[in-house]
């Protein structure tokens, strides 16, 4: 028997009993809906959040951070260390994360590790307000932009080196200064509010360069080197001698072409220094852990279905085989080797597979098609650019591929018990 | 010397264990000559359907030898027995065995698809097997929608349709009527004599074995003469009863 004609024959067997083929397609296409739309929520999650962080595809950055005094958790208060510089009260960042400043030498500490070409400090600009002609005044946490991170644009354009003072906004501000929209504000002027050392006010104007889009992991507003020095200079008005800065952290850039161990053994370089170093991976693995695990739980009980289906085709094809003994005795009577007869059968298994898993990553496709665009309106239309579903061919190929692996796993039961018939017994059973 | 087909010599098979024994044949030997038509007769449990099974390959002996045109079966590799069955023997069932959920043309051309045999190539020797039964108007048909006489009909294109050199024919009027069975014999002996094809009758029905050239009796599997060739049907019940009761 040809392999093309034992297929066509195991498709058509399988139609011979289309309620009892039907109830365990059902049973695998339960399993595969469930794990083709799991497997694309976690792929359009983690898309969005590779999308929202922007840098993960600028691997050559290291923030860069004090390590923790004792080990990378400390129980309980750290001791007051006088040499370690300390950055004020307003440290924003997870707990146990380090908690001290630095400063230009350890800076220069920094730039000394091995693969490390260059050191930015992530410099906060102390700008009390900001706001639009005939706007109100609204608090503007604002960072110098580092140029690391390649911001998630709702309209304009990244903050860039010129001379020209430019801010780039969250897009929550874009009405709140008085805007219709995102479009509008672009190349608008804003004043910036500063106090300086001796509590006087300053003004200093900038233009809107660009918009990003509201998100998981938010940039905040950003402001040009040059907007940076005026606001600088606003603030250093009235200050006699010189104030050493003092910075929370830095980007340190490495040679992007990096391997991972490459990065690896700059990180230890660095924790001998005295530093911690972490690659916007790093930064977001916590996040992407967190993803992980509820689509690999949810991953886990489509797979328990996948079992129990699997018992459903042990039981449907030995179901068959018991009804077509005489079939079966006919077969081998006729010069059918048993090893076509085993074929036929687990063949039998692997089209109730495919049956199943097919319509049921077909289904799954096909609500994800219409219920994404709903959701994204609704639900989650405060994340723009989320795509809650993300169908990736070669995932769904391994599902089907998968599906198919267990349903012929699943067949070979029954199909031994077909192909180790006795013809004549076969033929005898009534 | 005649060309023999199939020889089979001091045949013996058995089935079961310590009390529940059953010897079914107990040393039978018999030839099937080329082109020949053979009846094998005898009661139900007289072992003739045991011996047809042992002859067509289906089942092998527990002692005795067998020669398939002068080759010793012992030596045939499960290959070739598939081989020989699928390609040399035709097989016609008293209970038809027509896959019930196909049509009749895919149910003809079952052992050239196990052969390998082309789609294309299927069709036309199914429907030209089909045709010589008078068959081919039902070829589309589904085998289950078909009667009594034309189902064996069918059994028997599918026996054809290899262009066997043996057909076995286990009982194959046993469950059709008498005016069906005479048609279906008449088919079955002008292939034996315009195609040359041997054929193989397991039956208790004596009117058929008459019809062939030649008879072999068996009783509790062993061959036993003739007991009257000729006689009718109430006088041959009451012989048979008398060397039962003797027995």
């Amino acid at each position: 028997m040809k392999t093309r004609d034992v297929i066509a024959s195991a498709v058509q067997n399988t139609f011979r009993s289309k309620l009892r083929t039907s109830l365990t397609v059902i049973a695998i296409f339960i399993g595969a809906f469930t794990l083709t739309m799991t497997s694309a929520i976690g792929a359009g999650v983690s898309s969005f959040i590779d999308s929202q962080v922007g840098a993960i595809g600028a691997p050559g950055v290291l923030a860069v951070t004090p390590a923790p005094a004792d080990g990378p958790v400390a129980d309980g208060p750290a001791v007051y260390d006088p040499e370690r510089a300390t950055g004020g009260a307003s440290i924003d960042g997870p707990p146990g994360m380090a908690a001290g400043g630095m400063n230009e030498a350890d800076l220069e500490r920094i730039a000394e590790v091995e693969g490390i070409t260059g050191v930015s400090p992530m410099v906060s600009m102390p700008v009390d307000y900001i706001a639009a002609a005939g706007s109100q005044q609204y608090e503007l946490p604002i960072d110098l932009a580092s140029g690391a991170f390649i911001p998630d644009l709702a309209a304009g354009a990244a903050v860039d080196d010129r001379a020209e003072r430019q801010v780039q906004l969250p897009a929550d501000y874009v009405e709140a200064l008085g805007y219709t929209d995102a479009e509008a504000a672009i190349g608008q002027p804003v004043t910036l509010g500063v106090t300086d050392a001796v509590g006087e006010h300053h003004e200093v104007g900038a233009v809107i360069a660009g918009v990003t889009n509201p998100g998981l992991l938010s940039l905040g507003a950003e402001g040009n080197q040059a907007l940076a020095d005026a606001v600088q200079e606003a603030q250093q008005s009235g200050i006699t001698g010189d104030v050493a800065p003092v910075y929370l952290a830095t980007n340190a850039t490495i040679d992007p072409a990096s391997t991972p161990e490459q990065i690896a053994a700059i990180k230890v370089d660095l924790l001998e220094a005295g530093f911690q170093g972490q690659t916007t991976a790093d930064q977001i693995g916590a996040f992407k852990t967190v993803i992980d695990v509820v689509t690999g739980i949810l991953n886990a009980f489509a797979v328990i279905a996948l079992l129990a289906a699997g018992f459903g085709i042990v039981n449907t094809l030995l179901m068959s085989v018991q009804e077509r003994t005489r079939e079966i005795g006919l077969m081998k009577a006729m010069g059918m080797r048993s090893g076509k007869v085993f074929g036929l059968f687990s063949m039998e298994a692997v089209f109730i597979g495919f049956l199943g898993s097919a319509i049921g990553a077909g289904v799954a496709i096909l609500t994800g098609l219409i219920a994404a665009p709903l959701l994204a309106e609704g639900l989650f239309a405060e994340l723009p650019g989320l795509e809650i579903v993300r169908f990736e061919p070669l995932s769904v190929a391994v599902i089907i591929a998968v599906v198919m692996a267990i349903a012929f796993l699943a067949g070979t039961l029954p199909a031994r018990r077909a192909a180790r018939q006795h013809p004549i017994e076969a033929l005898r059973y009534e | 010397m005649p060309d023999l087909v199939l020889d089979a010599s001091a045949i013996q098979k058995s089935y079961g264990r310590g009390d529940g024994r059953f010897d079914a044949l107990k040393g039978v030997s018999m030839q099937v000559r080329r082109g020949e038509s053979l009846a094998i007769i005898g009661k139900s449990g007289s072992g003739k359907s045991t011996l047809m099974h042992i002859l067509a390959l289906l089942d092998a002996p527990d002692a005795g030898t067998l020669a398939i045109e002068g080759v010793d079966s012992a030596s045939l590799s499960q290959t070739d027995i598939h081989r020989l069955r699928n390609r040399d023997f035709g097989f016609v069932f008293q209970q038809f065995f027509l896959v019930p959920d196909a049509t009749v043309l895919e149910n003809v051309v079952l052992p050239l698809k196990i052969a390998g045999v082309g789609a294309r190539e299927r069709t036309e020797r199914g429907m030209a097997a089909l045709r010589a039964l008078e068959l081919d108007d039902k070829a589309k048909n589904r085998a289950t929608a078909l009667s009594g006489g034309q189902k064996q009909r069918a059994v028997i294109a599918r026996a054809l349709v290899n262009s066997p050199t043996v057909i076995f024919a286990d009982e194959p009027t046993g469950n059709l009527d008498t005016v069906t069975g005479g048609l279906v014999e008449d088919i079955l002996f002008d292939l034996n004599r315009e195609q040359g094809i041997t054929l193989v009758i397991v039956t208790h029905d004596e009117e058929l074995a008459a019809r062939c050239d030649r008879q072999i009796h068996l009783r509790d599997g062993l061959e036993i003469d003739a007991p009257e060739p000729t006689a009718s049907a109430p006088s041959r019940t009451v012989a048979s009863a008398v060397q039962e009761v003797s027995a």
